[in-house]
């Protein structure tokens, strides 16, 4: 170690040790995942009848939690941002408190709201013949409750942050409401609407809790990946371990992709 | 086609802006203010971005804002162009399809909306620039860009907010220049406000002249030019202005001192506007031709271009401005006793 480097910020010991730790204790379980990854047979193992049903399931639900999530969350954002409204503030911590809830709290929660007895379930149930627990659409309820408030929160924090002025220019150039909305705010935020829906479609890929208490675990109709993976453990270990690095793979793409957002600036700026 | 006919009163907690103006088609009025007078709420107000408290807001025929009535209209349906002072282009369009977004809001298709873009983009020397975001061009184009955007729309009336402010000094001289010719080819009534005369004076036909929310001054840019009303107005105009009471040809000003006009037609209240050159400084009582003669010590001395404004204090306290050689001269430094003297024939006098 030559004396420039050391004068310049070489951390001592009561801090480098620990920290050393902290970056193993979080890099070693991976590791070890890849490692112990049975390479040989991946392709078999992915292509299993209970692995196809499992990518296929979770590809659908998850990006239709998003494109929901999209559809319904991008207008609450817009509301939560723009609109005076009593309660206003009110209603944006409740946004946030899927974030927080344990996934499987939540999924009690929709079985009470959505389940055959729920408060609305029944209603469903009842005049339409609709059932959503322990079906295909009710893992994608069960994906979007916990996934969109990643989308709400960072088109939100993108609207707040937008220059309000351009769509005053917007309008006195005759655009309507609408229009601007389309042609100025939508191009504006669009990046951060992007952002918003892969982090997303990521949470809803991996939710575990909430699913398998709202919507089972039926193969082929709500074992997504993630129950897949822990069923597998079960059963064939080697299988699990061949889904996790799919879920891995798809972890690292949204970090890479996200990289500038999400790591520099944090989802809520 | 009538113009912009419009009472706007608006409350802000303490300040109240309280202004009436009428504007001509083809006529172009610049509101003449200090910042904070309420120059740019008054635009806001016209455009529909803000809405008034009382009066009323009238362009061409129609009635846009009525309080009394429960009338507004929103900005979108007013068809007011506005360049605002920052210009506001969309980041994310050409300079084409900036241009273009008028023409496209009024309905037309992409395509048909860009071929009438491309006649303003050809009108206002664009055509190479067309192509390239707004982030990739000066200030100077970038206001001629909101400008043909904002015409591009046809409105019915144009407002424009401190156009020339965001530019630096040099590039300002050629695009008020510019931006003349392209004001005298707008057949609309235009509003310009502004802090600089100068741009008031180059690119209005009548000023009207807001202090703290009220209209202190109206009238053509000579008369606002020549005869300040205030003392803001004469400051910006360069001017001394002195408040006194007219006599038999002679002036008793407010703050002491009494100065000969150069007629005897004037009784009453009484303002003086001179010019800081008019004006002479001398080390000795002068022996001249020069009516006004009074003493006073300087007590300021400033370099202003290739002159030297010199503050004196005395029965009228007044700037002059004289030569550098002047300066050396007499030895004049904050403190120094000096005579004043001048003609009256160099005084404008007028009811005040």
């Amino acid at each position: 170690m030559n004396k420039r480097g050391r004068s310049r910020s070489t951390p001592p010991w009561p801090v480098a040790i620990p920290a050393i730790i902290a970056l193993a204790f979080l890099v070693l379980p991976v590791l070890g995942l890849l490692i112990r990854a049975p390479w040989g047979r991946l392709i078999e193992l992915l292509t299993s009848r209970t692995s196809l049903d499992a990518l296929r399931l979770s590809l659908v639900t998850a990006l239709s939690a998003t494109v929901i999530s999209i559809a319904i969350g991008l207008p609450l954002a817009w509301l939560l941002a723009r609109a005076e409204f009593p309660g206003r503030r009110f209603a944006r911590a409740l946004v946030t408190v899927p974030l927080v809830l344990p996934p499987v709290v939540g999924g009690i929660a929709l079985l009470l709201a959505f389940g055959r007895r729920g408060m609305v379930g029944q209603y469903l149930d009842s005049c339409c013949g609709i059932t959503l627990p322990f079906s295909t659409p009710g893992v994608v309820v069960a994906e979007t409750f916990v996934a969109m408030p990643f989308l709400i929160i960072t088109v939100e924090g993108a609207l707040r942050g937008l220059d309000t002025r351009l769509e005053d220019a917007a309008a006195t150039l005759g655009a309507s409401k609408w229009a601007v909305f389309r042609r100025v705010t939508l191009p504006l935020i669009g990046p951060s609407l992007i952002a918003g829906g892969v982090l997303t479609f990521a949470r809803a890929l991996g939710e575990f809790g909430a699913t398998i208490t709202f919507a089972g675990n039926l193969p082929g109709v709500t074992q997504t990946l993630p129950l897949a993976v822990y069923m597998g453990l079960e059963g064939d270990p080697d299988q699990a371990i061949a889904l996790s690095l799919v879920l891995l793979l798809v972890s690292i793409a949204v970090l890479v992709g996200l990289r500038d957002r999400w790591l520099r600036t944090g989802v809520a700026s | 086609m009538t113009g912009v006919v419009a009472r706007v009163v608006l409350n802000r907690g303490d300040f109240t802006l309280d202004i009436e103006v009428a504007v001509a088609p083809g006529e172009v009025v610049a509101v003449l203010g200090p910042n904070g007078a309420g120059k740019s709420s008054l635009l806001r107000a016209l455009c529909g971005l803000a809405a008034i408290d009382q009066g009323q807001i009238v362009i061409g025929d129609v009635v846009v804002d009525d309080p009394a009535r429960d009338v507004f209209v929103d900005p979108a349906r007013r068809r007011i162009g506005f360049v605002f002072q920052d210009y506001r282009l969309f980041p994310h369009l050409s300079v084409l399809d900036n241009v273009a977004f008028g023409p496209r809001s009024a309905g037309a298709s992409g395509g048909k909306a860009r071929d009438q873009a491309r006649v303003w983009i050809d009108r206002f020397g664009l055509t190479d620039l067309a192509g390239r975001r707004p982030g990739e061009i000066s200030g100077g184009q970038a206001q001629r860009v909101a400008l043909a955007r904002a015409l591009a729309a046809q409105p019915h009336a144009l407002l424009l907010d401190e156009p020339l402010a965001a530019l630096d000094i040099a590039t300002r001289q050629d695009v008020r220049a510019e931006l003349r010719s392209h004001l005298r080819s707008f057949q609309g009534p235009t509003i310009l406000v502004t802090h600089d005369p100068l741009d008031a004076l180059v690119l209005a036909d009548r000023v009207v002249v807001l202090e703290s929310g009220r209209v202190t001054q109206a009238g053509t840019t000579a008369q606002i030019a020549q005869r300040p009303a205030t003392s803001y107005v004469a400051q910006v105009m360069g001017l001394n202005l002195l408040r006194g009471q007219a006599s038999a040809g002679l002036i008793a000003l407010d703050d002491g001192g009494e100065l000969h006009a150069p007629d005897h037609l004037l009784a009453g209240p009484a303002l003086v506007a001179v010019r800081p050159t008019a004006i002479s400084l001398h080390a000795h009582k002068p022996e001249g031709s020069a009516r006004n003669v009074w003493a006073g010590h300087v007590t300021g001395v400033q370099p202003i271009g290739d002159r030297v404004r010199v503050t004196v204090s005395g029965a009228p306290s007044v700037v002059v401005d004289v030569t550098a050689g002047a300066v050396v001269e007499l030895g004049l430094v904050a403190g120094s006793e000096v005579w004043l003297s001048t003609k009256a024939t160099e005084l404008e006098v007028y009811p005040g």
